[in-house]
C-alpha cells in the first residue's frame, strides 16, 4: 500500500465532531501543515487531545482561535490567551490533566491497556473525580486510557513504508500519538525510499502510519 | 525585580549536587543554571523531552526544533539525549530526578504548593509540575517573599488549588531560606540586607528557628 498521499486525500480525511490527537509542545513539533488542511478542511465541533493548545499567533494556536474545537484535553493552555477566554465563556470544554498522566493514558490507549495507576494528582483537585486505589500501601490515581480518531502527527524524516525519525525536541507525544489512533497521518519534512532509514534507528515503526505527506509539498 | 531574581536563583544554584540530575521550572527557575559553580557538573532534563540541556545559543544560531519547555532556543550538550514525553515522564515520575525547582502562587508550612490555577481568573494549567514534585527527591520552590500587593506567599494553608501536597523540601525567596519539616517551617538562612524581623512581618506561615541561622547574599 502506499502511504505517501498529496494534500487532497489528507483534506478529505477530516469530519465534523472528530477526536483528534495532535503530537507538539507549545508549536515545536507541531504539524503546522496538517493543521493547515484540517482548517482548510473546515472541520467544526471537534476534540483536541494534546500536551497544550500553541501560541494565539501560532498555527496550532489557530485551531482554538477559529473556534473549531468544542473540547480540549491538555496540561496547559497558557500560553493561548483565546482557549482561556473560550474556556471562561462557556464555549470551550476544557478538562487539565498532568502532563506525565496525560502520555501514559495515551500510552495506554494504544497499547491495549485499561488505564494506569500515577501518584501525581494525590492531594489535588485532579483526585476529585478518579478513582482511588492502593497498592502496596501507597495511593495511586486511576487514569483511563485514551484513544482517538485521528493523529496528526509531525515526522522529520520518513520512509516510504511509514517508519519514522523526529528531530530534537519535536518529538515529545508524537511517537506515543502514533499508536492511540485508528488512522494517523504524518507530516514530514524529508520521505526517502524504504530502506534508506536503518531499521536500529527506527522510533516509531512504519506499521503504526496510514499516511504520509511531504509538508514542502508544491501548492 | 531582575536582582530579586538573580538572588534567588544565586542562593538555589548552591543547593545542586555534582552529578545531579534536575528539572527547571519554567521563569525564573530557569535562572538557576546561569549559577551553577564551575566544579559542579549538573545534568538538566528539560521536560518537552531531552536531558543536557545547555544553554542559550549564540544569536542566530536558534533552532526551532530546540527550545526549552518554554519556548527558549536552548542547545544540547554532547552527552545528551532526546526522547518522547513518555520517557521524559518515566524520568520526572520514576524518582531518576534528583532536584525539580518551581515558581509558586502559594507555599505553605505543610509543604503543601500552588501553582497552577486561580479560579476564575488564571487558568494556565499544570502542565508537568504535578508529576515533577511527586517524583523529584528534592522539591526546590523559588519565589518572591510576596505578592505585587505586598501580602504573604508563604501562609499557615494554601487557598488555592494544590499542585502538590506535602511536596517541598526547600523554599527560598529573597529574603529566606525556609526548609520543610515534619515539625513545619525552619528558618534557615536570612539575605544580608533583610532581618528576622522583616521576616516575620512578612511571613504569614508559623515558622521556628535554625539553631544556627545563617546569611546569604
Amino acid at each position: 500500500m502506499d502511504k505517501i498521499v498529496d494534500k487532497e486525500k489528507v483534506k478529505g480525511l477530516f469530519a465534523d465532531d472528530q477526536r483528534l490527537m495532535i503530537g507538539g509542545f507549545i508549536e515545536c513539533g507541531s504539524p503546522h501543515k496538517l493543521i493547515d488542511l484540517l482548517l482548510e478542511s473546515g472541520g467544526r465541533n471537534l476534540t483536541l487531545i494534546g500536551n497544550d493548545t500553541g501560541f494565539d499567533d501560532q498555527k496550532a494556536g489557530q485551531l482554538v482561535v477559529e473556534k473549531r474545537l468544542s473540547r480540549v484535553i491538555a496540561s496547559h493552555i497558557g500560553t493561548n490567551k483565546e482557549t482561556g477566554r473560550q474556556m471562561n465563556s462557556g464555549d470551550l470544554e476544557v478538562e487539565l490533566v498532568p502532563q506525565g498522566t496525560l502520555v501514559e493514558q495515551i500510552r495506554a490507549g494504544g497499547a491495549g491497556l485499561g488505564g494506569v495507576l500515577t501518584p501525581t494528582g494525590i492531594g489535588t483537585p485532579v483526585a476529585d473525580d478518579s478513582r482511588i486505589i492502593e497498592v502496596e500501601g501507597r495511593e495511586y490515581l486511576l487514569a483511563k486510557p485514551l484513544r482517538a480518531d485521528l493523529a496528526l502527527i509531525k515526522a522529520w524524516k520518513a520512509d516510504s513504508a511509514g517508519n519514522l525519525l523526529y528531530r530534537h525536541a519535536a518529538r515529545n507525544f508524537n511517537p506515543v500519538m502514533a499508536m492511540a489512533c485508528d488512522r494517523v497521518v504524518v507530516e514530514a519534512e524529508e520521505i526517502v525510499p524504504a530502506g534508506e532509514i536503518d531499521p536500529n534507528q527506527v522510533v516509531t515503526p512504519g506499521i503504526f502510519v496510514d499516511y504520509i505527506l511531504q509538508n514542502g509539498e508544491e501548492e | 525585580m531582575s536582582e530579586i531574581r538573580e538572588r534567588i536563583a544565586r542562593r538555589i544554584a548552591q543547593e545542586l549536587e555534582d552529578g545531579d540530575l534536575v528539572n527547571l521550572g519554567i521563569g525564573m527557575p530557569t535562572m538557576v543554571a546561569d549559577y551553577i559553580p564551575d566544579n559542579v557538573r549538573v545534568i538538566f532534563q528539560s521536560e518537552n523531552g531531552f536531558v543536557g540541556m545547555g544553554p542559550r545559543p549564540p544569536k542566530g544560531e536558534e533552532d526551532p526544533d530546540l527550545v526549552n519547555a518554554g519556548s527558549e532556543p536552548v542547545t544540547i550538550k554532547t552527552g545528551g539525549a532526546f526522547f518522547d514525553s513518555a520517557t521524559s515522564f518515566a524520568i520526572i515520575r520514576g524518582g531518576h530526578l534528583d532536584a525539580t525547582v518551581l515558581g509558586a502562587l502559594q507555599v505553605d508550612q505543610q509543604g503543601n504548593l500552588a501553582n497552577w490555577k486561580i479560579p476564575g481568573k488564571l487558568v494556565p494549567g499544570m502542565g508537568g509540575a504535578m508529576d515533577l514534585t511527586v517524583g523529584a527527591r528534592r522539591v526546590i520552590v523559588a519565589t518572591t517573599h510576596t505578592t505585587r500587593k505586598d501580602q504573604s506567599k508563604i501562609l499557615p494553608e494554601c487557598t488555592l488549588p494544590l499542585t502538590a501536597k506535602g511536596e517541598v523540601d526547600l523554599i527560598v525567596t529573597e529574603m529566606a531560606v525556609f526548609r520543610v519539616t515534619d515539625q513545619g517551617l525552619l528558618l534557615e538562612e536570612i539575605a544580608e540586607d533583610s532581618s528576622l524581623e522583616e521576616i516575620k512581618e512578612k511571613t504569614a506561615a508559623n515558622f521556628s528557628l535554625a539553631e544556627e541561622l545563617k546569611t546569604f547574599v
